[in-house]
C-alpha cells in the first residue's frame, strides 16, 4: 500500500504543506521525496575552535625523492583537518585542497614503492582514524525501513571515500608490513571499524567490508578478536536492538572466513553456527541478509556434514509462523541445504523436515506453497525422496491430496497434480493404500460432521442435510 | 505446542495432578510429599515444552508466585533449578522474567537457605560460559547481598567486579545497569573503594551503549556519597559524559539532567551543570538538544533560589531564545511543551519582557505541534500575566490549527477549546471561536464531529443553559434539515450530549419535536439513531411527554421495515417501560 497511517506527532516527521496530504495520511511517496531531499547526515563535524584554512602544498611527483617522505607526512597532517559538509558554502577552497591532496595520497601509496617506511605508519593511521572514526549520527528516520526507504548518505563522503580508498591501498601495498602496522591497527582500531558497519550509507559499508576482510587476512593475531566482536554485534542485534545496518556485509565476510576453517571444526565455530547464525533467522529484517546468511550456513554444512541435523532442527524451531515472505526464504535455504546434504544425514531429519514441508505445501499463501512444491523440480531432492519414499509419502500424502482438491490457486493445483503423479510413480502400491485409507478417513469425518450438524439442526428445528 | 505426538510425554503430569487433586494434606510429611510432586510437575513440564518462548515466559513469571504451592518458604528453594535454567535462555524477555521471579523468591528464603541454595546459584550464573547466565547474575547480587555473611559478601563483590570487566559488552551493559542498585546495598566504605572505580571504568568503556548506562548509575552513586567527595569522585566522570563523543551518551546526560542536578546539589550545579546544560542546549545533534530542551523548566525550577533569576536570565534564556528558531521541529516542540512554565519562575515583568516574544514566535511556528504545545500549556501563563496579553496572536494560531489538514491536529485543538473558553471568557468566545466550534460539527471526519459534540457539552456546562439556548441549540437543530444524512445524525448526537446539560425545558420544548420529526427520515441510520436518542434523552423528559409523544413514535419505529431500526426501537421501549 502506498498510504501509511502516520501518527500525529512523531518525532522528526518533516512538516509538509497541506496540499501534499490526504487528511491525516501522507502519501509515502511524498514523505520519501522529502526525506531524499535532506537525507544526508554526519555526526563527524563538531565545532572546532577556529576555522583552519588549508594552503596547497607542492605536488609529490614534482618533489625530489629525498624530500618526498617529509612532504608525504605534511600532506597526511593536512588531511587531519575536518570540514563541515552540512554547510555547503564555507571552506570551499580548503575542502577542494584536501580532496586533491587525498587523491594524491591514494595515488602515492598505490603506485610508488618504498613509501611505507616504519616512521610513516603512525601518521598514516592517525590520518585514517581522525577521518573515519566517529559516532554515527542518529538516524534521520527513526522507523527507517532499509527495504523501502532511501538511506541517509554520509555528507562528508567526498573526503571520506578517498580516505577509505587510501586505507585500502595502504593495506594492499606490497611493502605493507603487518608486524609494524599491528601496533596501530590493533583491537581498538578493529572495534571502531566494526562500529562503522552500522552506517546507513551502503557505499561506506561496502568499503568497510573489503577493508575488514583484508585486515582479517593480514593480521593473524586479530582474527579471533574480530570473530568474537562480530559475534557480539550479532547477539546484540538479535536479542537487544534488532537494529544494525551492516549485518549483510559482516555475513559476507564470514562466508569467506568459514570457507577457510580448519577441520575438525573448533567448538567455538560450532557454537557460532548454533547460537548466533540460527537465531539470526528470527530477525524481522531477515530479507536484508538472508542470502548471505544461507550461504554461511551451507558453508558450515559443506565443511562438516554432521551439523546437518542440528541445523535443520534449529531452523524448524525458529520456522516463521505468520510471515509468508520469510517462510519462502526459509524454504529457499532448506533447498540449498538439501542440495549438499549427504543421504545418511538426510535420513536423520527427513521426518520433522517433511512434516514442515507438508504444512508449507498446504499453505494458503500460494508463494509459500509454490516454493515448497518446487522442491520436486530438483533432481537431487527427488532422488532423496525416492530413496525414502516409504517414510516421506505418508507424511506428504494428506496435504497433497487435500490441496489437489481444495487449493484456491489453479497454478498450485496443477503443480500438486504433477507432484502426486511423481510420487505415485515412485511407489504405486503405497500410494493406492494411502488413497483408500485417506478416503475412508475422509468419509468418517464427513459422516461425523453431518451427524453433528444434523443433530444441531434437529434441535433448532431447521431442515437437515440429507 | 504439545501436538498429537507430544501427548504421551504429558501423561506423567496428568497422573501427578490427579494424585494431588485427591490428596488431603494434613501433616508435615504429606506437605513434603506434596511439594515433591509439585516439583516433579514443574520439572516434567519444563523438560517437555522447553522450546516455546511464550510458554517459557509464562512459566518464568508463574514460578515467582509458587512459594505457597510448593509448601511455603521452607521449600521455596525447590523452585530454583527451573528458574536457573530459565535465567540462561537466549530470549531476553524470558530471562528477565526469570530474574524477576528469582528476585522475588529470594525474599522468601531464610538467611540460611539464601546462603545454602540461592547464593551458590548466583555464583554459578556469574561464572557461566555463555553470556546469558552472566547477564542474569548481574540482577541478583543486590537482592542477596544484604542478607549474607561478610565472607559471602566479599565473594559477591568480587563477582560483580569481574562482570563489570567482562569481555562481552552484553554482560558489561547488564552490570552497568545494575551498578546503581548494587551501590545502594553496599556499605559506605565499599561504595568508595569498589563502586567508584567500577563506575569510572564503565563510564569510559569503549562501547557507548555501556557508557550511557553509567550515566544512569551516576545519579544513584552521587546520592550515596557525602557532598565533599562528589567533586573528586563523581564530577570528572560526569563532565566527561556531558562531552562524550557519542551523541547517545550526551543524550542520556540531557535526559537525566534533573535527577543529576538533584543528586549533586546546588553548589556543583552552579559551577558545573549550568555550563554543561548550556552546551547540551547547543549540541550539534538535534536529539540531544531536544532532550535538553525538555528539561529547561525542571532545571530552572531546581536552581538554588538565591540567584536563580540571574542564572536563568544570563545563561539559560539566551540558549532558549536560539532554540525557538531551531532548525529541527522536534527540538522546538520539546521546548514549546515546557517554555510556558518559565513564566511562573521568572514572574510577571520578565515574562512580559522576555518570554512573551518567544511564546508569540512559537505560536506562529510553521509546525502545528509546536503551536499546540504552547496552547495546551496556556494555563501557566494565565496565572502570571493573564491570557489577554496573548489573545491577539492566539486567535490566528487557533484558527489555523482548527483548519489543519491533519484531523489529529484538529482533534487536539478541539480538546483545548473548553479550557480556552474558560480562560478567554464568554464574550471573546462568542465573537471569535463559536463559528469554529460549529464548523467542526460538519467536519468530514467522524472523530472530529464526535469530539465537536462532546466539546459543545463541555461548553454548555461552562457557560450555562441560557447561553446554549441562544447560541448553540438553534444552529444544532437547524442541521436537522440538512440534505446530508451525516449532518442530520450529528444533530441527534448533539442532542444526546446536550439534553442533560440543557435541562428538561429546553429538551422537551425544542429538542424533542425535532427528534420526533426525524423519525420519518428516509435514511434508516437516521431513524435508528432517533430511537437511540429517544432512549438517551428519556430520563430528562417528564412522564407525560414520554407517554404521549415518545411512546407512539417508538412503537411506530418498532414496526419499521428496517431490521436495525426495529431492534433499537424495541430496545428503547423495553428500557423505558
Amino acid at each position: 500500500s502506498d498510504l501509511t497511517l502516520q501518527p500525529p506527532f512523531r518525532p522528526h516527521s518533516t512538516s509538509s504543506s497541506s496540499s501534499e496530504k490526504v487528511d491525516g495520511f501522507t502519501r509515502k511517496s511524498v514523505r520519501k521525496a522529502q526525506r531524499q531531499r535532506k537525507s544526508q547526515g554526519s555526526s563527524q563535524y563538531r565545532t572546532q575552535s577556529a576555522p583552519v584554512e588549508l594552503s596547497p602544498l607542492p605536488q609529490l611527483k614534482d618533489t625530489p625523492s629525498a624530500e618526498q617522505q617529509e612532504l608525504f607526512m605534511q600532506k597526511l597532517n593536512q588531511c587531519c583537518v575536518l570540514f563541515d559538509f552540512l554547510d555547503s558554502v564555507t571552506d570551499l577552497k580548503s575542502k577542494e585542497i584536501k580532496r586533491a591532496t587525498l587523491n594524491e595520497l591514494v595515488e602515492y601509496v598505490s603506485t610508488y614503492r618504498g613509501v611505507l617506511v616504519e616512521s610513516a605508519y603512525p601518521d598514516i593511521t592517525n590520518m585514517i582514524c581522525t577521518n573515519i572514526f566517529r559516532a554515527l549520527p542518529p538516524s534521520d528516520n527513526p522507523d527507517f525501513d532499509p527495504e523501502e526507504d532511501e538511506p541517509t548518505l554520509e555528507v562528508s563522503w567526498p573526503h571520506m571515500q578517498l580516505v577509505y580508498e587510501f586505507l585500502l591501498r595502504f593495506l594492499e601495498n606490497p611493502d605493507f608490513q603487518p608486524s609494524i602496522a599491528k601496533r596501530h591497527i590493533d583491537q581498538k582500531f578493529v572495534l571502531q571499524l566494526l562500529e562503522l558497519f552500522d552506517s546507513e550509507d551502503p557505499r561506506e559499508r561496502d568499503f568497510l567490508k573489503t577493508i575488514l576482510h583484508r585486515i582479517y587476512g593480514k593480521f593473524l593475531g586479530l582474527r579471533a578478536f574480530i570473530r568474537k566482536q562480530i559475534n557480539n554485534i550479532f547477539l546484540q542485534f538479535i536479542y537487544e536492538t534488532e537494529h544494525f545496518n551492516g549485518v549483510a556485509e559482516l555475513l559476507e565476510i564470514l562466508g569467506s572466513i568459514i570457507n577457510g576453517f580448519a577441520l575438525p571444526l573448533k567448538a567455538e565455530h560450532k557454537q557460532f553456527l548454533m547460537k548466533v547464525l540460527i537465531p539470526l533467522h528470527t530477525a524481522k529484517s531477515l530479507a536484508l541478509f538472508h542470502a548471505q546468511l544461507a550461504y554461511c550456513v551451507v558453508q558450515f554444512l559443506e565443511k562438516d556434514p554432521t551439523l546437518t541435523e542440528p541445523v535443520i532442527r534449529g531452523l524448524l524451531k525458529v520456522w516463521p509462523k505468520t510471515c509468508s515472505q520469510k517462510e519462502v526464504m526459509f524454504l529457499g535455504e532448506i533447498e540449498e541445504i538439501l542440495d549438499v546434504v549427504e543421504p545418511t544425514q538426510f535420513k536423520k531429519v527427513q521426518e520433522p523436515l517433511f512434516k514442515q514441508i507438508s504444512k508449507c505445501v498446504a499453505n494458503a499463501h500460494f508463494q509459500v506453497a509454490e516454493r515448497a512444491l518446487y522442491f520436486w523440480n530438483n533432481d537431487y531432492i527427488l532422488s532423496l525422496i525416492e530413496e525414502n519414499i516409504d517414510k516421506i509419502l505418508p507424511i506428504m500424502f494428506g496435504s497433497l491430496y487435500r490441496i489437489s482438491k481444495e487449493h484456491w490457486n489453479p497454478t498450485i493445483v496443477a503443480l500438486v497434480y504433477n507432484v502426486l503423479k511423481t510420487l505415485m510413480e515412485m511407489n504405486c502400491t503405497l500410494f493406492d493404500e494411502l488413497t483408500s485409507s485417506y478416503k475412508a478417513e475422509r468419509q468418517r469425518f464427513v459422516t461425523k460432521t453431518f451427524f453433528v450438524y444434523n443433530s444441531l439442526c434437529l434441535r433448532l428445528r431447521t431442515p437437515t442435510w440429507s | 505446542m504439545a501436538g498429537a505426538d507430544g501427548d504421551d510425554s504429558l501423561y506423567p503430569i496428568a497422573v501427578l495432578i490427579d494424585e494431588l487433586r485427591n490428596e488431603d494434606v494434613q501433616n508435615d510429611t504429606e506437605t513434603q510429599l506434596y511439594s515433591l510432586k509439585m516439583y516433579s510437575i514443574i520439572h516434567i513440564f519444563y523438560n517437555t515444552i522447553y522450546d516455546e518462548d511464550e510458554v517459557l515466559l509464562a512459566l518464568a513469571e508463574q514460578l515467582g508466585n509458587f512459594t505457597m504451592l510448593v509448601g511455603g518458604p521452607e521449600y521455596v528453594h525447590c523452585l530454583l533449578p527451573p528458574l536457573e535454567s530459565l535465567a540462561t535462555v537466549e530470549e531476553t524477555v524470558v530471562r528477565d522474567k526469570a530474574v524477576e521471579s528469582l528476585r522475588k523468591i529470594s525474599q522468601e528464603h531464610s538467611p540460611v537457605d539464601l546462603e545454602v541454595h540461592f547464593e551458590p546459584l548466583v555464583k554459578r550464573l556469574a561464572s557461566g560460559d555463555w553470556f546469558t547466565s552472566r547477564t542474569s547474575a548481574c540482577g541478583l547480587f543486590s537482592v542477596c547481598y544484604p542478607r549474607v555473611s561478610s565472607t559471602v559478601k566479599a565473594e559477591i563483590r568480587q563477582h560483580f567486579r569481574t562482570l563489570c570487566s567482562d569481555d562481552t559488552p552484553m554482560v558489561r551493559r547488564a552490570a552497568a545497569s545494575k551498578l546503581g542498585e548494587f551501590a545502594k546495598v553496599l556499605e559506605p566504605e565499599y561504595v568508595k573503594s569498589d563502586i567508584i572505580s567500577l563506575f569510572t571504568a564503565l563510564a569510559s568503556d569503549e562501547q557507548d551503549s555501556v557508557r550511557l548506562l553509567a550515566v544512569e548509575a551516576c545519579v544513584s552513586i552521587a546520592t550515596l556519597l557525602p557532598q565533599e567527595d562528589l567533586e573528586t569522585l563523581v564530577m570528572p566522570t560526569l563532565r566527561q559524559a556531558a562531552e562524550d563523543k557519542s551523541w547517545r551518551v550526551r543524550y542520556m546526560v540531557a535526559d537525566k539532567f534533573s535527577e543529576l542536578q538533584k543528586a549533586v546539589g546546588s553548589e556543583i550545579t552552579k559551577n558545573d551543570l549550568v555550563p554543561a546544560f548550556q552546551n547540551l542546549l547547543k549540541d550539534c545533534e538535534a536529539e540531544v538538544r531536544a532532550a535538553a530542551a525538555n528539561k529547561v523548566k525542571e532545571f530552572c525550577e531546581n536552581l538554588p533560589e538565591d540567584n536563580r533569576e540571574q542564572i536563568i536570565m544570563t545563561h539559560i534564556l539566551p540558549c532558549v531564545k536560539e532554540l525557538v528558531s531551531d532548525t529541527n521541529q522536534h527540538v522546538k516542540s520539546a521546548l514549546a511543551s515546557v517554555i510556558m512554565g518559565l513564566s511562573t519562575i521568572l514572574g510577571k515583568d520578565n515574562t512580559i519582557e522576555h518570554l512573551l516574544p518567544l511564546f508569540l514566535a512559537q505560536l506562529k511556528d510553521e509546525c502545528p505541534e509546536v503551536r499546540l504545545n504552547i496552547i495546551s500549556n496556556l494555563d501557566c501563563v494565565n496565572e502570571v500575566i493573564g491570557i489577554r496579553q496573548l489573545s491577539q496572536s492566539l486567535l490566528p494560531a487557533i484558527v489555523e490549527l482548527a483548519e489543519d489538514a491533519k484531523w489529529r491536529v484538529r482533534l487536539a485543538i478541539i480538546e483545548y477549546m473548553p479550557l480556552l473558553a474558560g480562560q478567554l471568557g464568554v464574550e471573546f468566545f462568542d465573537e471569535k471561536l463559536n463559528t469554529l466550534c460549529m464548523a467542526w460539527l460538519i467536519d468530514h471526519v467522524y472523530a472530529i464531529r464526535e469530539a465537536a459534540t462532546c466539546n459543545l457539552m463541555k461548553l454548555v456546562e461552562k457557560f450555562g443553559a441560557e447561553w446554549a439556548q441562544n447560541t448553540i441549540v438553534p444552529k444544532v437543530l437547524g442541521m436537522a434539515n440538512d440534505p446530508n444524512y451525516l449532518h442530520r445524525m450529528t444533530t441527534l448526537f448533539c442532542i444526546n450530549a446536550l439534553s442533560e446539560a440543557c435541562g428538561q425545558e429546553i429538551t422537551t420544548k425544542q429538542m424533542l419535536p425535532v427528534v420526533l420529526k426525524m423519525s420519518n427520515d428516509q435514511v434508516a441510520n437516521v431513524r435508528f439513531n432517533v430511537a437511540k436518542s429517544l432512549q438517551k434523552i428519556g430520563p430528562v423528559l417528564d412522564s407525560n411527554a414520554l407517554q404521549t409523544e415518545v411512546k407512539p413514535v417508538l412503537e411506530k419505529l418498532a414496526t419499521d421495515s428496517d431490521m436495525d431500526v426495529k431492534y433499537f426501537a424495541q430496545e428503547a421501549i423495553t428500557l423505558q417501560s
